[in-house]
């Protein structure tokens, strides 16, 4: 029988770690969220809630993890899938579609930006082929929706390999023989994928969900190259308030924001996608 | 297996080695002076800094570190709070050395006489003692495609320009090409409070601060929307002007002299440089200051000290203006042989403080650590008005009240254009 | 591969039905070739474009219409090649990383363990706990990191920043490896304790060979998460400043041919250091094939 220390002692370090290293520094932060001038309150949210920018940097982000999350999700899976079936170089392609993992943000808003422009490549490839006369601008503040659409590529580009590599990580861990089974009772590859693989994913799932909303959440430098000013966001927001305006409470609301959306959408993920008792010890 | 062992092995040993590293005393790190700025931060300008200007220090070897304004702001802060560091020398502008007014050593000892007289004023941030000294300085000034004259509007002066002739120009070349070819630095790091602050309101207004609100300022800022209709509209991602002027997505654009070099640099046949249009009370224009400071926790005053008489001499001054194409605060004979953007912009700014309806401003003084939401007033008052197109008069009634709050926290006294005031600034 | 097709059930006209079926596993083939192809065109082609721009001279890369086949001018990547510093920076930028990874996986995965094998109070806690790190801006978090590491003397040390990095790392050093213990049935474990192994025999001996690959691949997020990691690593290092510190930071700022130039420096390491790990991050398929 495990001891019922065991799994406290395994967890110790990491605990220890996170407090030194998360912990300590965050709770300062918290503390200079409720605090404005001497008094304590909530008079740095209100400011920060007040400002006219707030509700269309909540809204921006939320709607945009709502885009792209859920087409990563699928095109990781898919992308997952169509390795499962491919024989030779497949390590090759795997190599390939985790490529985007060792691009940060900094230098993706730099990649996308290149190809966006007015002079960029999209508009000369389009002339190359006689669709264009003349250069257009197509990341300008009035097409909202460009903008938006431009920054869900450029995420989706990035960031998707993240969700491949703990999904695929995944489907190599369930037997072989289960879908074995049900290829032998008839099922479609789309009834096997629906029906085994999925539930079967769960908890690398959840994984790659959890992770990859909450770092949607913390969007900043493809949104700062490809939109500059047009598009606010929370953690663009965030920075403009500790460095710009030098408002260090309404910063540190603006995070506690960003923590809250992200514990919650981790609630919901963690409630929406739970392995069942009985597959644990 | 044994391929996973081997890489395991082998991580140990890298981890070893960078154990083994790290807790080796840092070799000659000790004698060598950080200078931490927020100046000079693109890469060949950061080069030029360390190899053209400070190599020739001999006080010690000098560490440049150009950072991005967070983790500027942020080391500063954290050796400020821990009351120990490591850096020797801060470099940056006016705007972002006044909230650290504290932070900082006296430097009266330092001989600033052959400086401009207003620039030191700056450096003393609104206190009896000098904070910072003035290390070197731009203006904004326009910079234009030489395809773009022709598009002139009939009877301007592209050196005598007025804002309305501006806007005319603006509509030829849209109509000649069919997309709008002036260009603004509005950009998340583009200065475009400053444009607004220093150039529309002095322009308009002959105010920064006091007539804020005034009939004039709703009357400039329906010119600005008309300026803007003939604007490009990336213009909201432009930090730089010199790429997209070198991209030729905008033909004529405004910007400080710094962030326009590159245009006249590359393509010096190319562009011209000219002064910044003028309104109804005159041709407004505002400089751009960087400052030295000594942080009181450097570790060696004199070496920093030592170090901040070096960056004033002339001969480091035209190296520095070669490096980072600000010019010099002391008198200095400049050589022949400065680079294109140098010649182009020294002779515009000679034409736009010699012009006879020059209307200088100054930049905030006395605002401390309030200086980024005074701008933010001109920032969001520019982006509701323009950009999201919100009413004039509720806008600017609603930034007239935070600019009167924190005038007021700040307790910080009128300065040009507007007329000297006792406490702090009105807004009317 | 379903290149054995199903053998008819009645005899009439076998063979036809035989190359109906071998047509459609082409055909299959083809579709499957030609999706690969795209997704892979799909996240290369920016990143040529981007190597495109970098071999290309100033007045080509701000100019219209771009050429899809660069000059090969040097001259952009030759100025990072005589930039001082950069070769340090390089070095430093792998030891934080390579500290990083070892760190992450020592400290992470006993936790990931015990978060798939046992149910205990306060399991959601520290689930929810590890994951905040990644939830709160870090800009915010490096001042308070910064005072701390200067009163204690970590600061601008290698170590210091590694551990910076490892508290980013740790929510997908926990959770990868968590997800991969699920994965594998506790019934294993159990035949080993039975068949007379100890606790930690049982894991060593039958659990770590089948997650090993799965670990490796989780120290390679961690690698990647320390590789691009600037604003901690500008606030606190000095003289060991990591490459991406080093030059990220003034690339936005930069003219655009060095801005691309500067980008590609920083992908083609990360680039590499994954094309040499890619055989542990995916030789999961050898578990599958079990």
């Amino acid at each position: 029988m495990p001891s019922r220390a065991l799994p406290y002692l395994l967890l110790a370090p990491a605990a220890l770690f996170l407090a030194a290293f998360f912990l300590y520094p965050a709770v300062q932060v918290a503390v200079i969220a409720f605090t404005r001038g001497d008094e304590v309150g909530l008079a740095n949210f209100a400011r920060m809630a007040g400002h006219w920018k707030f509700d269309t940097a909540l809204w921006n982000t939320i709607l945009l993890a709502a885009v792209v999350v859920p087409l990563q999700l699928a095109l990781a899976l898919f992308m997952g899938q169509i390795v499962t079936q491919m024989g030779r170089g497949r390590d090759l392609v795997l190599y390939v579609f985790t490529i985007p993992l060792g691009i940060s943000d900094l230098a993706a808003g730099i990649i996308w930006l290149a190809i966006l422009e007015q002079n960029g490549f999209l508009n000369s490839f389009l002339y190359h082929l006689g669709l264009l006369d003349s250069p257009v601008a197509r990341l300008s503040y009035q097409n909202t929706l460009g903008l938006f659409v431009a920054v869900a590529i450029a995420e989706i580009w990035r960031a998707t390999a993240i969700m491949l590599v703990i999904l695929v990580a995944g489907m190599g861990l369930i037997p072989k023989e289960y879908n074995e089974a049900a290829e032998v009772f008839g099922a479609s590859p789309w009834q096997r994928f629906v029906k085994v693989t999925l539930p079967l994913l769960k908890p690398s799932l959840q994984t790659a969900l959890i992770l990859r909303t909450i770092l949607a959440f913390e969007v900043f430098a493809v949104v700062a190259a490809l939109a500059g000013t047009s598009m606010p966001m929370l953690m663009g927001e965030t920075y403009a308030w500790e460095f710009q305006l030098q408002d260090r409470g309404v910063a540190a609301s603006y995070a506690l924001v960003i923590l809250g959306i992200s514990i919650a959408s981790t609630l919901v993920f963690l409630w929406w996608l739970r392995t069942p008792e009985e597959a644990r010890a | 297996m044994r391929r996973h062992l081997t890489t395991t092995s082998a991580l140990a040993t890298l981890t070893l080695a960078a154990f083994a590293a790290t807790s080796a005393p840092a070799p000659a790190a000790a004698q060598e002076l950080l200078f931490w700025s927020t100046q000079a931060r693109p890469v060949e300008e950061a080069q030029g800094m360390r190899e053209e200007v400070l190599s020739g220090f001999e006080g010690g070897a000098v560490d440049y570190q150009p950072q991005d304004a967070g983790p500027f702001i942020t080391r500063l802060r954290a050796e400020t709070e821990a009351n120990e560091g490591t850096i020797a020398v801060v470099g940056a502008l006016h705007g972002e050395l006044t909230a650290f007014a504290d932070a900082f050593a006296d430097l009266s000892a330092i001989d600033v006489s052959a400086a401009s007289p207003a620039l030191v004023e700056l450096g003393r941030l609104g206190t009896d003692e000098q904070r910072y000294v003035p290390w070197m300085q731009a203006t904004y000034l326009m910079a234009a495609n030489r395809a773009a004259l022709e598009h002139l509007p009939e009877g301007a002066d592209v050196n005598a320009l007025t804002w309305d002739q501006l806007i005319e120009w603006g509509r030829a070349m849209e109509e000649a090409t069919g997309s709008p070819k002036i260009g603004l630095p509005a950009g998340p790091q583009g200065l475009r409070h400053r444009v607004v602050q220093g150039y529309f309101y002095p322009s308009f207004t002959d105010s920064m601060v006091t007539r804020f609100r005034s009939d004039d300022a709703v009357a400039m800022w329906e010119t600005v929307k008309e300026l803007w209709e003939v604007t490009n509209p990336r213009s909201t991602s432009y930090n730089f002007m010199q790429e997209p002027l070198l991209a030729d997505e905008v033909w004529v654009a405004i910007d400080h002299t710094a962030r326009l070099a590159e245009a006249f640099n590359q393509r010096p046949d190319d562009f011209i440089a000219f002064p910044a249009p003028a309104g109804p009370t005159g041709r407004g224009f505002m400089p751009v200051v960087a400052g030295i400071a000594v942080p009181a926790t450097a570790p060696d005053q004199e070496a920093s000290l030592a170090l901040v008489r070096y960056m004033l001499q002339p001969d480091t001054q035209i190296a520095t203006l070669r490096a980072t194409n600000f010019f010099p605060v002391v008198d200095v004979e400049l050589p022949e042989d400065m680079p294109p953007s140098v010649r182009a912009a020294g002779a515009a700014i000679a034409l736009q403080s010699g012009a006879p309806d020059a209307n200088p401003g100054l930049l905030p003084v006395g605002l401390g650590d309030l200086g980024g939401q005074f701008n933010q007033v001109y920032v969001d008052t520019f982006e509701r008005i323009v950009l999201a197109g919100q009413p004039i008069e509720q806008v600017l009634d609603e930034g007239a009240q935070e600019l009167r709050r924190i005038v007021d926290e700040a307790g910080a006294p009128c300065w040009a254009p507007d007329a000297a005031s006792e406490g702090p600034c009105p807004v009317e | 591969m379903t290149a054995t097709a199903p053998l008819p059930a009645h005899g009439a006209a076998p063979s036809d039905e035989i190359a109906r079926a071998l047509d459609l596993a082409r055909a299959k083939r083809w579709l499957v070739a030609a999706v690969v192809t795209i997704l892979c065109l799909w996240v290369l082609v920016p990143i040529y474009l981007v190597l495109v721009n970098a071999l290309s001279t100033p007045s080509e890369v701000s100019g219209w219409p771009k050429s899809f086949v660069p000059s090969f001018a040097m001259e952009s990547l030759a100025f990072f090649a005589g930039y001082r510093g950069v070769a340090e920076a390089l070095l430093n930028s792998v030891m934080v990383a390579a500290i990083t990874m070892v760190l992450s996986i020592v400290i992470g995965a006993p936790a990931g363990y015990a978060l798939a094998r046992f149910d205990f109070a306060g399991k959601n806690a520290f689930r929810i706990l590890v994951l905040m790190t990644r939830a709160f801006p870090l800009p915010l978090l490096a001042l308070p990191l910064a005072v701390a590491y200067i009163q204690i003397g970590l600061d601008d040390t290698i170590l210091g920043l590694a551990f910076v990095h490892t508290m980013l790392a740790m929510p997908f050093a926990v959770l990868i490896t968590a997800s991969l213990f699920m994965g594998v049935p506790f019934e294993l474990e159990e035949a080993a304790w039975t068949l007379g192994c100890t606790r930690l025999q049982a894991f060593v001996k039958v659990v770590l060979p089948l997650v090993s690959p799965g670990i490796a691949a989780s120290a390679v997020f961690a690698f990647v998460v320390s590789w691009n990691e600037v604003f901690a690593a500008a606030v606190l290092t000095i003289e060991n400043r990591t490459l991406t510190a080093f030059l990220l930071q003034s690339l936005n700022v930069s003219p655009l041919h060095l801005k691309f130039a500067g980008a590609a420096v920083l992908v083609l390491p990360a680039l590499l250091f994954l094309f040499a790990v890619r055989k542990y991050l995916f030789a999961m398929w050898g578990i599958a094939n079990r």
